[in-house]
């Protein structure tokens, strides 16, 4: 299955319009918090920025401590998918994630990166890549 | 959060106290600017001096801030340090989608805190942190130690000064997220004399989204128009440095304190020059997928044995101008040196560059010594120019507090007012002939981005002072509608009125996006009717002699039609600032 891979995030201007198109287009919700993927500095702007968002983990920690099944592992490739109506928002599955990919809004809502790749097209500096897992980062632009 | 009414969060550093007030007013004040002008009214005094500590300092967002891209700017108001009297600065950053996600449509800070005070605010957030160790620290150390003392990286914006802001410089400016400001009028020194070395903004909350199709219609087509066309590219690639050589092929590049308007020196601080040799990556505000922010890097050997530092500077067309050509410099690495003195002191990089040209050729006539200046001051020579800068920050001696209190106020001191580059405050960087002086002189911010005055006169003009004048009036009307969004200027081609239109009804905003016209004009009238009642006199204004030895592409300025449209355009002012 395709994975949602931060592949290029040296390239990235911190303009944050993935987190907000996933916030927008995903949840339908206005945000840069309550997103799949979310932008911060590595340590201060003049570092540059990194992107908080699913590795795809195979078997996903998440999934295993959920305990309602409202995330479970994807068919391939690790990863989840989510069931909005099996949460108890009870937060396991934060403390699970080994990278904090997921976060909570204030009424204790998880959100995770269900690798749709509808943030995609929204970054404007292609540091994002929607691929079979291991195939992202292959292909390099040339400059002109 | 959409809503008719205006939530505002109001701090008071004195109590140590906030309370949220809905305040209604959407559709006549729609939001940055008119919002601004609505709360300086309500807790502002304009017959009070800027110093009082109940004078408010103000942050403002609009309607459409967050919804849209590019809607990615704050409105800062205050009595100004630099002339006493109402005024606004813009800045970006993170600053406008913070404030929309702490849940405010705008933040108004008033009172004195007790020590060196930092604010930490959200939208279930509220703290007043003691921090007088952060006082005396310049703009860089000063962030540093604030990431780690504040929570939400990556979700918040951290609002600062530097030592310019702590001794009252009048044109000391806020760092907003290392790259932005709010640069001029001096907005530094009233969070200096608010004990306020930093607010922190956390944006912590979001918001439902409108349902059904019209508000995904509207962001699509918007987005499309700001990134598959080519109307934002001159932002993108060049950046504004791009404006460096066309300026000075026409004439209107001011050098060497505007003892010139062009100069083959253009070679090495074009913004070509930039892009090929110092540009190291881009950067964007919060919300913006063009990403007109250009960070150059620096490299400096500061030990034998091959022993380097590097740093990164934010550059565009004003620093160039300001710390390049105006002060004779041809070297775009020490250009750079010079952007990242000013970054450090927190100082407004325009004012500083344009003062420093003025002590320099003070210099070179007689009018102050090395007595003064405390280095030698030479056009092209960058060492003095960062011992400056640093004297500038710091208030070292009496000629340096003179001059951080504006050019003018020193020149008028030292007798060098002729050559004192000031329009309204330290000129922006185009002398471009009689249109550009005389609107940057009298205008609202004294900002060139007040009106199009400097893209006019860059075009053959007839000299009908009138219709000029009504062309300065509708340009800022419009910009005040933009600019209450609140737009990113550059957007400006992009958000005309059908778009602005369609975005707001998209929200549920009909009533606003109906009355547009008529709120823009409001607003003009309303903050040109705080700045009188603060003191100011357009009547009075002058343009220094200087101005009137311009020689530009059109040849030499027509003094006598530059006063027939000062006077003009004056008159207009005292008009649409009449109480009502």
């Amino acid at each position: 299955m395709k994975t949602l891979t931060a592949a290029r995030m040296e390239r990235c201007i911190g303009c944050q319009s993935c987190s907000l198109a996933c916030a927008r287009l995903v949840h339908g919700r206005l945000s840069w918090f309550t997103a799949g993927i979310r932008i911060g500095s590595s340590g201060g702007i003049s570092t540059g920025f990194e992107a908080r968002v699913c590795l795809a983990c195979d078997p996903p920690p998440c999934a295993a401590a959920c305990p309602t099944g409202s995330l479970s592992p994807r068919k391939s490739d690790g990863g989840v998918k989510q069931d909005k109506k099996l949460c108890i928002r009870c937060g396991k599955c934060v403390a699970a994630c080994p990278v904090e990919a997921i976060v909570q809004d204030e009424l204790q809502n998880p959100y995770v990166c269900i690798h749709c790749g509808r943030c995609v097209p929204y970054c404007p500096h292609d540091c994002l890549e929607l691929a079979e897992k291991g195939k992202a980062n292959v292909v390099q632009e040339v400059a002109e | 959060m959409i809503r008719q009414h205006f939530r505002v969060v109001v701090v008071d550093l004195s109590t140590r106290k906030t309370r949220a007030e809905n305040i209604p007013g959407r559709v006549q004040w729609l939001g940055g600017s008119g919002l601004a002008a609505l709360l300086f009214e309500k807790y502002g005094d304009p017959g009070a001096p800027w110093t009082d500590p109940s004078q408010p300092l103000i942050f403002a967002i609009g309607p459409l801030t967050g919804y849209f891209p590019l809607m990615s700017k704050t409105v800062c108001s205050f009595l100004s340090p630099y002339h006493g009297q109402y005024t606004e600065s813009h800045a970006g950053g993170r600053s406008a989608l913070a404030l929309r996600f702490a849940d405010m449509d705008a933040l108004v800070v008033v009172g004195k805190a007790e020590r060196p005070s930092v604010l930490s605010v959200g939208s279930q957030h509220m703290e007043i942190i003691d921090a007088p160790f952060l006082w005396g620290k310049d703009v860089f150390t000063t962030g540093k130690m604030l990431r780690h003392m504040l929570p939400g990286s990556g979700t918040r914006s951290i609002l600062r000064i530097g030592p310019a802001g702590e001794t009252g410089c009048a044109y000391a400016c806020i760092n907003v997220d290392t790259y932005r400001h709010f640069g001029r009028m001096g907005s530094g020194a009233v969070m200096g004399a608010k004990n306020l070395k930093a607010i922190a903004i956390l944006g912590d909350a979001s918001f439902p989204l409108p349902e059904g199709k019209a508000y995904a219609d509207a962001f699509k087509t918007i987005y499309e128009q700001l990134t598959e066309t080519t109307m934002m590219s001159k932002y993108h690639d060049l950046g504004t440095a791009g404006n460096v050589a066309a300026l000075n092929e026409l004439k209107s590049l001011p050098w060497r304190n505007l003892q010139a308007t062009t100069d083959p020196g253009i070679e090495g601080i074009s913004g070509e020059r930039f892009a090929d040799d110092m540009l190291l990556r881009n950067a964007a505000c919060a919300g913006c997928p063009v990403g007109c922010i250009h960070v150059g890097f620096l490299r400096e050997k500061f030990m034998a044995d091959h022993r380097f530092l590097y740093r990164q500077v934010a550059y565009d067309y004003e620093p160039i101008f300001s710390l390049g050509s105006m002060l004779g410099m041809t070297d775009g690495f020490a250009v750079l040196g010079l952007m990242d003195s000013v970054e450090r002191e927190g100082l407004d990089c325009m004012s500083s560059g344009v003062a420093l040209a003025w002590a320099t050729e003070a210099l070179q006539k007689g009018h102050i010594t090395e007595a003064e200046t405390l280095t030698p001051l030479t056009f092209g020579e960058a060492d003095g120019y960062k011992a400056a800068i640093h004297h500038l920050g710091c208030g070292t001696n009496e000629f340096y507090r003179r001059l951080a209190q504006g050019t003018m106020k020193a020149a008028s001191h030292y007798n060098g007012e002729d050559y004192a580059c000031v329009l309204g405050q330290e000129m922006a960087g185009y002398a471009t002939g009689e249109s550009f002086f005389v609107s940057e002189s009298l205008s609202f911010r004294h900002s060139h981005l007040d009106s199009s005055a400097y893209s006019a006169d860059q075009k053959p003009q007839d000299k009908d002072a009138d219709k000029t004048v009504a062309g300065f009036v509708k340009d800022e009307a419009g910009r005040c509608v933009l600019t209450s969004m609140v737009g990113c200027l550059f957007a400006r081609g992009v958000y005309n009125a059908e778009r602005l239109g369609l975005a707001l009804t998209s929200l549920g905003y009909q009533d606003v996006a109906a009355n547009l016209d008529a709120a823009g004009e409001a607003i003009q009238r309303l903050r040109w009717r705080l700045r009188m009642r603060s003191g100011y006199a357009p009547l009075q204004a002058k343009i220094p002699k200087r101005y009137t030895e311009v020689v530009t592409w059109k040849g030499p300025i027509d003094a006598e039609y530059m006063e027939t449209l000062r006077q003009a355009y004056a008159k207009k002012l005292m008009e649409l600032g009449q109480e009502v």
